[in-house]
């Protein structure tokens, strides 16, 4: 399976980053952008014997490493696509 | 007085403290590697400033998953004295050690300059040879020293006295130009609440020699060497 993590600061965390994105599209004239946040993307490659079970794991792996609960929130997909790709 | 200097790979101011304890201080140095599996009857942590691990993910995330790093938490729960400077202040964050987080600093620079500290408290073992309210200089270097920690953690640090370190103007005045990265309430350095795990950003251990431009950070290793004793009989 493969899971795809979003992790991205908390919105009461100040984000930088993404204030100074938005400063850059604003200046390439994209006006209409209201709101940038910065934050990452985690491809995880694992085994489980269901959807049920890999959800449980990977939310374990973001409270306990993937993402800092302290300033960031998480989200995931899991695909469930047997195969590899090679 | 025993002091034990982490060392993981990518920490870059383990040789600076080092010196200071072992040349400066006159006290005595030891070289902890990470995958050490004891602390090797040391009196004093420190967790020097660098890029532990590459900083991979977040900064400090990795390297407390080291294994010395578990003898460094059941040290500090025995009430052992636990220092993180920089890099070191990020990793007991991470480790759980101090609550809170170190972030991207609102410049987004990279900072490296002299900053001024207020001592908030002097009956810690790391700044018993300050005085209260004192204004001691100090420099930064980091790129992620922004202290944040959620509204309820932040009122019971400030509740339960935690902050020990401000960045302050000259005379001692906690402003907003003072601030060099956008940490919250000026933060520059806390304690837990038992007061034996001191993380900071600023690097004492660079202004500890005349010929660097201070001698203000090694108060504070004086402070630690002076300290030992009382700490460990409590």
């Amino acid at each position: 399976m493969v899971a795809r993590v979003i992790v991205t600061p908390k919105p009461v965390v100040n984000d930088p980053q993404g204030v100074t994105v938005k400063q850059g599209l604003a200046t390439l004239g994209f006006s209409e952008v209201s709101d940038v946040r910065v934050g990452k993307y985690i491809e995880v490659s694992f085994d489980a014997a269901n959807e049920h079970e890999a959800r449980k794991r990977v939310e374990a792996m973001c409270r306990q490493l993937l993402a800092n609960h302290v300033i960031e929130d998480f989200h995931f997909e899991i695909e469930s696509e047997a195969t590899s790709k090679g | 007085m025993k002091f034990g200097v982490l060392v993981f790979p990518g920490t870059w101011s383990d040789r600076d403290c080092g010196w200071v304890i072992d040349q400066v201080l006159g006290a005595q140095l030891q070289y902890l590697w990470h995958k050490d599996a004891d602390l090797k009857g040391c009196d004093c942590i420190i967790l020097p400033g660098g890029f532990a691990y590459g900083d991979y993910l977040r900064t400090g995330a990795i390297a407390r998953f080291a294994p010395v790093m578990e003898k460094v938490g059941e040290f500090a729960d025995r009430g052992g004295l636990v220092w993180g400077i920089c890099n070191g202040f990020q990793i007991l964050c991470e480790a759980g050690l101090l609550p809170g987080a170190l972030i991207r600093n609102a410049s987004l620079e990279f900072r490296c300059e002299w900053t001024n500290l207020v001592v908030e408290r002097n009956d810690l073992p790391y700044t018993s040879q300050c005085s209260e309210g004192e204004v001691i200089s100090v420099p930064i270097s980091h790129g992620e020293g922004s202290y944040f920690a959620d509204p309820a953690t932040l009122s019971r640090l400030e509740q339960n006295n935690q902050v020990v370190f401000r960045y302050s103007d000259p005379e001692g005045r906690v402003v907003a130009s003072a601030n060099p990265n956008g940490s919250l309430h000026n933060i520059a350095g806390i304690v837990n609440k038992r007061g034996n795990v001191l993380g900071m950003m600023p690097h004492p251990e660079r202004c500890s020699e005349p010929e660097l431009g201070g001698t203000d950070g090694l108060k504070l290793f004086r402070s630690v060497a002076e300290s030992a004793v009382r700490v460990l009989v409590s």
